[in-house]
């Protein structure tokens, strides 16, 4: 009996000293970071699985951080003040009456496989992001270009009468119909990047979807980095492009991408020295902060949290009940015990300090004139309203400002408010047919200006969404700003149609947004900016004395 | 026996195309298209999308000309990921989701089977009760929990292992193994416990006993072929759920394989790539249904002799 409970015993104690074994064979791995720093290699937690590299078809923030390092615009941006850089331009001129733009490209500038890189490249790829059977969703980013929009929706069949030219090899021409201000910007953004003609064409025709052209071993760019290997859900790694007109001055020599999926995963790898770059899940962000950990980055974002109200439901229909709605939300205390994370209480759409731009907001948070303007409007102490529905997308963090407001809105104006969470899917098809009373909504910039808040709301505007139509406000942002003589003019049409905007409330401007990240030590060069967009080709790697960090 | 395989695979035909409808008409009904956004999608591009992958055609023409793929085993086009196939995004997955799926599959019997047997032998003891319990904490334990708790003790604490990644780091399919095979570990310390407990009540042990053979050999030699059969019978299901549920692992342990794409395909709308998988793991299901069935017939003669009376 005694042999066999040994035996019993012993088989255990075999399986024990293996696992162990296993254990402690892998004690001594070098960690990403680690490594990377010495080998100048940037291990970044990229999010989820990217789409498409193909920048006249990507969407999404995940895309546009691997697209950037392989492809350049004519100008880029300043990693801090967001001001143009000469790209592929060294350098420009603006006509005396703001419309026409002329690019001089520089000679020494490459593609990825040494192709010469020019400026009917410019004019090819701008050609081809205007085919609609392309799909492209960012195509109205052309729209400020001369008969662009026309083109687009096949009104003009002849692309000669766009407004882009080449003039000769190095100079490209661009007529805008209105001058605006924001033009330049828009080129630093990877919808209107160039692509390698013949290598698209290789793989499919120009306006073909879904073709392999932008595959390892297949893309050719023009950016700092060049694709070396894609593996489905695992890895986008880039190297140093030879090629690239400044490849002197890139401070990297790789860059991993890792889409992560999950952020708290991400957060998990960054604790363990497997990513220098990551987000953070806003539940952690306090201890981050509690323990003084340098690599926890907070800065504003242009982004906007609201909430659309559906001005056609009847008891909506009065914009004194929807500005009693506005003006009961106590959003200081709504970011600092449940958002959290350093987000900025807004009382506007347009994020204040947008290129100048300071929205004039009289919304202010006043219960009791809220209180007023709603027995005004019929429901004297919230009275005879009807219970109400918040809709959002399903996650924890909407759901706790759902019920913030519902609690606020009962303390304050004494009405019944009910939460309904749908799936992203669901939820984006219940709003965009109109069948909710207030649904939970967010706005990220694509480049900075107040434009790009405000044309949200056109009586036609497809991300409107909200059934209010105000034709005075139509008419300032379509016909006044565009055609506005300076700058400060054409701020003070935005501050007008702001106003409107807010005086009817068919949305209710809640926080701007923050981005927040974890950012290694080692990491240098990284720039902060309101559009958290990263130069890669700036970055560079300083291996810290400890590279530990620990919350 | 050859007819009993054939009748076996003859009987998954009409079930797959079960599966098939039912998931096309389910996520076809579910709101919200594949290239719906917060953005708000122009017209023009939502004609040429839908054009492109064939949505514009009413929904039965869509339904037999992906039917007529399937059959030539084409999955079609992910809507997704542009330029990718649903095989292709499956071939990819597949190698690494089946490897950590092997993987926990020894975990689980390994710990299992030496737990069980452990228990069975000295049953309603402490030498029972303690490998029970544990069970029973891992049966009730979900890997969203375990895998987070072992990577902070071995991978950020300790420091021994690695805490992501699959085949990039030397040790890192470790976690992921353990923190898979754990749940499955625990159902086959139950049923091989329950199995060897009744094996070890029969005549033929009971003779071997008098024959005073040692206890190892009763164990190892006569009891264990027996008292294994209801875990080889799980075997088939269990290893066709650990491929398919391998989702929260692979999200914790940044695994790339096929889990992720198939839930993230769901919130996706990529319709293709949904049936693509479904259609896929209700085939590896039957598959693996069919071989544990046959591994049991092997395994015990009497349901051998009942198979072959009863065709």
């Amino acid at each position: 009996m005694l042999n066999q409970k040994l035996c019993l015993k012993s088989l255990f104690l075999l399986g024990i000293i293996s696992l162990l074994v296993a254990l402690s064979g892998c004690g001594d791995y070098q960690s990403n970071v680690e490594s990377g720093n010495l080998k100048g290699t940037l291990h970044w937690g990229n999010g989820t699985e990217p789409q498409s590299l193909d920048p006249h078809i990507a969407t999404g923030v995940p895309e546009h951080h691997i697209i950037s390092s392989l492809m350049e615009g004519l100008i880029h941006k300043d990693g801090e003040t967001l001001e143009p850089r000469p790209g592929v331009a060294e350098s420009w001129d603006i006509s005396d009456d703001g419309r026409v733009y002329t690019f001089y490209l520089r000679k020494n500038a490459r593609w990825s496989n040494g192709d010469p890189h020019n400026a009917h490249d410019y004019v090819w790829s701008w050609w081809r992001a205007l085919q609609p059977a392309l799909g492209n969703l960012y195509a109205y980013m052309y729209f400020p270009i001369h008969n662009a929009k026309a083109y687009y929706e096949g009104e003009l069949k002849d692309f000669d009468q766009v407004g882009v030219k080449a003039l000769d090899d190095y100079t490209l021409q661009v007529t805008l119909t209105n001058p605006i201000p924001y033009f330049l910007q828009l080129l630093d953004h990877y919808s209107t990047y160039p692509v390698h003609r013949a290598t698209v064409e290789k793989f499919g025709s120009a306006d073909q979807r879904g073709t392999r052209w932008t595959y390892e071993g297949n893309i050719v760019g023009n950016g700092a980095f060049q694709l070396k290997e894609w593996k489905i859900n695992r890895r986008i790694t880039v190297e140093r492009n030879p090629y690239y007109w400044n490849a002197d001055n890139v401070g990297l020599n790789q860059v991993v991408f890792y889409p992560t999926e999950n952020v708290t995963t991400e957060e998990r790898m960054f604790r363990a020295g497997q990513l220098h770059y990551s987000g953070i899940p806003s539940d952690k962000i306090e201890a981050y902060k509690q323990a003084g950990d340098p690599s926890l980055r907070i800065q504003p974002y242009l982004g906007i949290y609201f909430y659309r109200l559906n001005v056609e439901q009847p008891h909506l229909k009065d914009k004194r009940v929807r500005r009693a709605l506005g003006m009961t939300i106590n959003r200081d205390q709504l970011v600092s015990q449940i958002t959290k994370g350093g987000q900025i209480p807004a009382y506007a759409i347009t994020p204040p300090g947008t290129m100048g731009y300071y929205p004039e907001s009289d919304l202010t948070f006043d219960p009791k004139a809220a209180k007023q303007l709603l027995a005004d409007a019929g429901y004297p102490n919230g009275e005879g309203f009807p219970t109400t529905e918040i809709l959002y997308n399903t996650s924890e963090g909407h759901r706790k400002i759902a019920v913030a407001l519902q609690q606020m809105w009962k303390k304050y104006l004494n009405i019944d408010v009910t939460l309904l969470n749908q799936e992203w899917k669901v939820y984006l098809d219940t709003v965009s047919n109109h069948h909710y009373e207030i649904a939970r909504a967010g706005w990220i910039g694509d480049y900075v200006d107040p434009n790009n808040f405000l044309d949200m709301f056109l009586c036609n505007g497809g991300n409107n969404r909200t059934n209010w139509c105000n034709p005075e406000y139509d008419q300032l942002i379509l016909q006044q700003a565009p055609t506005a003589k300076t700058q400060q003019q054409r701020l003070e049409v935005f501050k007008q149609a702001e106003k409107l905007l807010l005086e009817e409330m068919p949305v209710i401007p809640i926080y701007v947004y923050t981005s927040n990240n974890l950012v290694h030590p080692s990491v240098k060069n990284f720039g902060r900016n309101i559009l958290n967009q990263s130069n890669y080709r700036d970055i560079y790697l300083e291996p810290t004395s400890s590279s530990e960090v620990t919350p | 026996m050859l007819r009993f395989i054939a009748s076996r695979l003859l009987q998954a035909i009409p079930v797959l195309l079960v599966v098939i409808s039912v998931t096309f008409l389910l996520i076809h009904s579910a709101p919200g298209g594949p290239f719906s956004d917060e953005k708000a999608v122009p017209p023009e591009v939502a004609r040429a999308l839908e054009a492109q992958y064939n949505l514009d055609q009413p929904l039965w023409q869509q339904y037999v000309s992906y039917l007529s793929d399937v059959v030539r085993g084409d999955f079609g086009p992910s809507f997704k990921y542009s330029g990718r196939t649903v095989n292709e995004l499956i071939a990819a997955g597949l190698p690494v989701t089946a490897e950590l799926a092997l993987y926990a599959m020894l975990v689980a019997l390994f710990i299992g089977i030496s737990a069980g047997v452990f228990a069975a032998i000295r049953p309603n003891t402490l030498q029972d009760y303690i490998p029970m319990s544990a069970a029973m904490l891992g049966i009730c334990m979900p890997s969203f929990l375990l895998g987070p708790i072992l990577i902070l003790v071995f991978g950020i604490q300790l420091e021994w292992l690695p805490i992501s990644g699959w085949g990039d780091i030397p040790g890192d399919k470790i976690l992921p193994a353990i923190t898979l095979g754990t749940g499955y570990a625990a159902y086959i310390a139950r049923l091989s416990r329950s199995g060897m407990l009744e094996v070890l009540s029969q005549d033929y042990i009971r003779t071997a006993c008098a024959k005073g053979l040692s206890e190892r050999l009763i164990i190892f030699k006569h009891a264990l072929r027996g008292g294994l059969i209801p875990v080889i019978a799980f075997l088939g299901p269990a290893f066709a759920g650990l491929l398919g549920g391998s989702f929260v692992v692979e999200t914790i342990f940044q695994i790339p394989g096929l889990g992720r794409f198939y839930v993230t395909s769901a919130f996706n709308r990529d319709y293709t790539m949904i049936l693509g998988m479904t259609i896929f793991f209700a085939g590896l299901i039957i598959v693996f249904n069919l071989l544990s069935d046959l591994l049991a017939l092997w395994l015990n003669p009497k349901l051998r002799q009942q198979a072959r009376g009863g065709n």
